[in-house]
């Protein structure tokens, strides 16, 4: 699967999608690789520490307590500011967004691992499942009124022509620039990480101190992108679902 | 400085042409259906996992805390409301002991007051009496006196008469004549 020519060093190369064995589903691929194995170790990851940490279930909760405790609220909160109340309903679907973005994000920063959300297509993946979802709540609550969402209200009839338009192409765009910013972010980071990896190595040794310093002061910077793609994306998440279920602007 | 610049240049190009020589491997729809049918088979997994298991063991936990908190709280607004009560019970049961001391305190006063009163009535009974006592011994001593007066008068009347007239003259008879005298 590996795409020809590409050295294995370089800036790339992280981003090849390695079979690990084989596996057919009828006439389909459906091989487990490198992004199978992380998306595997990703749902053992969250789903054992959810677990192990309510383990005890003490009303004063030890310290892995609090830790899901606070994820809990941090995403539970999120979706009560947004969506109100009654937005707890997909409460466990956007927390079951995050936590997997997180974890895909932050297990992506172990070197020699692999990112998954440095993929396209499973950053539009989940994307164009938020739009559906959304579009389809919308629907189903609002009917044909859903439309509306389209026509603004206090905007003069006769900028209506230029209005709507505007409003159907944003939100056809959403799946595309929701799924765009996390792998965008997600590849340049790890990419400019490789990069400047390169020079280190090429350099002489009294020339590799800059690209060394950059790479860990950039190393930093990465993890705060890690959490905050993951957190711009939850957001993202109930900003379109709240749209769809109380259709305010 | 210079030197490193070269190098610098050399290995950006060297990386470039890497990436070039491979193409994106995030762009080859090879890998799409793998990474699709595993994407949805972990997020499905995770989605049931979380939602069933995981999730609402947290929000138990944070639902029952927050109700032990609640009813620690009314608990302990029960008991601020219990102290106050007691507290009113016993300002007022000592409200009553001041009104009750107050009470006892007036009506001894006033039964001072009156017995004080009674002995002064009694004692000024006595001294009228006592004062009327003397004023009628007074009175009979005046009487005697004066009752003594008329017979010295009637007494030296007589002696004078009879030296004068000779003969006896009886005292009844000086009486007779004296009395409108000494009635006047």
């Amino acid at each position: 699967m590996a795409a020809e020519g590409a050295g294995t060093h370089g800036p790339m190369y992280q981003f090849e999608i390695k079979k690990i064995f084989d596996l057919q589903l009828g006439n389909y691929d459906v091989s487990f690789t490198n992004a199978s194995l992380m998306m595997v170790i990703a749902l053992a990851v969250i789903s054992g520490f959810m677990v192990f940490a309510m383990r005890g279930r003490s009303l004063v909760p030890s310290r892995i307590q609090s830790v899901a405790e606070m994820l809990y609220e941090f995403i539970a909160n999120m979706v009560r500011e947004n969506l109100g109340k009654d937005g707890m309903t997909y409460f466990p679907w956007v927390f079951s967004i995050f936590i997997f973005i997180l974890v895909l994000n932050l297990l992506g920063m172990i070197p020699g691992s692999f990112t998954v959300t440095s993929h396209i297509i499973v950053t539009f993946a989940i994307a164009a499942m938020v739009w559906l979802v959304a579009t389809a709540i919308g629907f189903i609550k609002h009917g044909f009124g859903y439309l509306k969402l389209f026509v603004p209200e206090g905007v003069p009839l006769l900028l209506m022509p230029v209005i709507v338009p505007i409003e159907l192409i944003s939100y056809f765009i959403r799946p595309i620039s929701h799924s765009v910013r996390l792998f965008a972010n997600m590849m340049a980071g790890h990419t400019m990480l490789k990069v400047f990896a390169g020079f280190a190595v090429m350099l002489p040794v009294w020339g590799k101190i800059a690209p060394v310093g950059f790479m860990v002061a950039f190393t930093g910077l990465e993890f705060v992108v890690a959490i905050l793609q993951a957190f711009i994306f939850t957001v993202l998440t109930c900003i379109y679902l709240n749209d769809a279920v109380n259709m305010h602007h | 400085m210079f030197a490193s610049i070269t190098m610098l240049a050399e290995a950006a190009g060297e990386a470039a042409q890497h990436a070039a020589s491979g193409g994106l491997p995030q762009l080859n729809p090879d890998t799409f259906v793998p990474q699709l049918f595993w994407l949805v088979l972990t997020f499905v997994t995770l989605l049931f996992v979380m939602s069933k298991i995981a999730l609402p063991r947290v929000g138990e936990v944070i639902e029952e805390r927050a109700e032990r908190i609640q009813r620690d709280i009314d608990a302990a607004g029960r008991l601020k409301s219990d102290t106050d009560k007691a507290l009113a019970d016993y300002e007022k049961a000592l409200a009553d002991a001041r009104a009750n001391a107050s009470g006892i305190a007036k009506q001894t006063r006033e039964k001072l007051a009156s017995e004080t009163e009674a002995e002064k009535g009694r004692a000024e009974a006595t001294i009228t009496a006592k004062l009327a006592e003397a004023e009628a011994r007074i009175a009979a001593t005046k009487t005697k006196a004066l009752t003594a007066v008329n017979d010295i008068a009637a007494e030296t009347a007589q002696a004078v008469v009879s030296k004068l007239v000779g003969q006896d003259v009886s005292l009844d008879d000086v009486r007779k004549v004296l009395q409108p005298v000494a009635v006047k």
